[in-house]
């Protein structure tokens, strides 16, 4: 029994079953209305404190970082990429050491307040990538490799590359973490036999890229606002 | 064609990033930064190691001392006089001189907090929003770019520093560095200067 049970119990006791059922349905009813506030009013706070958090390394307004890791922008982000990711982080589908802790202290309304926020946000593209590559990026984005099999990242990503739903946002990502992600896709992604998810979409794509392909590819989404 | 080569390979030398300052140890630039920051440039009292750190950081640096955005009371002090008359080419010779000195490290911290240290600086303290320092200043605290290498800087000199940006100083450097150590607590400072003391 706990204490809660116990107390009721005891209050029954002293003022008789029918005056407590009410008592009981008021205390309830005023329960649920003083959690939810108290619930509205500290998440407020925590969620700022959380924004300052991830900004601290995803850059002001969420815009990504050059760190000693390359920190992408999140900014604009589609809410389901994001919410997936960090589940894939906690599930070892995605491995990163850093962000497995992160994940691990997210709550799941703390998770949709953040995606909420993020996706709102839209400062300007880092920028720092070659100029000379965007028009080669730009063909590739749009068009494809036919000869190498490799679809139009637009045919998915959209003709904006704003993404959708699971499909990330590429626009105004950093430049080093697109090539990073794009050169390690097949060790960093997909890691959990068990889980398999979407990451498995792009494996061949990132296969299939040469790496003078693939900087031009983030050259032009690094640029785009 | 093989003399040729040679004119290359010897104009490759002499032009290669090795500033003219190399070579002469004592020239009188250096002697004047050694005087405080150690003959070996590895740090001595409250002047940091300067062996090792990265150039663009020491480029940074320098430009806020003559900038006075980098206003912590020893900088004010020392730094910004002696930086005052730097012409951009010497900074830059100066910057890529210890950048390429090998570092020691200062090995004072605390060793029983090191661990402690080691965990905030490669996890951060996600519940308490504190992030991985790792992500930005490398696995081996060896900077990159314009941030710093902390790795075996003096326990006292990280100390203060990460002290002074809850404090207020150095605000002009802009984010994320006034955030991120304005909420550290005294003991994860201990921590953390402890730990990087001891890394090479």
């Amino acid at each position: 029994m706990t204490r809660n049970e116990r107390r009721w119990r005891c209050i029954m006791k002293l003022v008789g079953l029918q005056s407590a059922l009410q008592m009981a349905i008021l205390a309830a009813v005023f329960a649920a209305a003083g959690r939810a506030d108290v619930t509205a009013a500290v998440l407020k706070r925590d969620i700022d404190a959380k924004i300052g958090y991830c900004e601290d390394c995803h850059g002001p307004s969420a815009q990504g970082f050059r760190g000693f890791f390359p920190i992408p922008r999140l900014a604009g982000q589609q809410p389901e990429y994001i919410e997936n990711q960090l589940r894939a982080f906690v599930e070892h589908r995605r491995t990163n050491n850093i962000m497995f802790n992160v994940a691990h202290s997210l709550t799941p309304a703390m998770i949709s307040a953040l995606t909420t926020k993020f996706q709102d946000l839209n400062p300007k593209p880092l920028g720092g990538a070659p100029r000379e590559l965007v028009a080669a990026g730009k063909k590739i984005f749009e068009d494809g490799i036919p000869d190498a099999n490799i679809a139009a990242c637009a045919a998915c990503h959209g003709p904006d590359a704003t993404g959708t739903g699971q499909i990330p946002r590429l626009a105004g990502q950093l430049y080093p973490y697109v090539i990073k992600e794009l050169v390690n896709w097949g060790k960093e992604r997909g890691q959990n036999p068990a889980k398999p998810d979407t990451s498995a979409i792009m494996s061949p794509v990132a296969h299939s890229l040469a790496k003078p392909q693939i900087e031009a590819v983030a050259a032009y989404v690094s640029s785009l606002k | 064609m093989e003399h040729m080569r040679l004119k290359i390979a010897i104009l490759a030398i002499v032009f290669s990033a090795v500033p003219s300052l190399v070579g002469h140890a004592e020239s009188l630039a250096i002697r004047n930064c050694t005087w405080c920051h150690g003959t070996s440039a590895q740090g001595y009292w409250t002047a940091p190691r300067l062996a090792g750190q990265r150039d663009q950081y020491i480029m940074n640096q320098l430009m806020s001392f003559i900038e006075h955005t980098r206003d912590n009371p020893l900088s004010k002090e020392y730094m910004w006089a002696a930086a005052a008359h730097l012409s951009p080419q010497r900074a830059l010779d100066l910057a890529t001189y210890f950048s390429m000195l090998s570092p020691e490290a200062a090995n004072d911290g605390d060793k029983e907090l090191a661990a402690v240290g080691r965990t905030i600086y490669e996890m951060g303290i996600p519940d308490s929003n504190i992030v991985a320092c790792v992500a930005c200043h490398g696995p081996n605290a060896e900077g990159v770019r314009e941030i710093p290498r902390l790795g075996g800087l003096s326990y006292s000199y990280l100390k203060r520093r990460l002290e002074q940006w809850g404090e207020g100083y150095n605000a002009a450097a802009g984010p994320p560095m006034p955030h991120i150590a304005g909420n550290l607590s005294p003991n994860q400072i201990e921590a953390l200067a402890s730990y990087l003391s001891f890394v090479r």
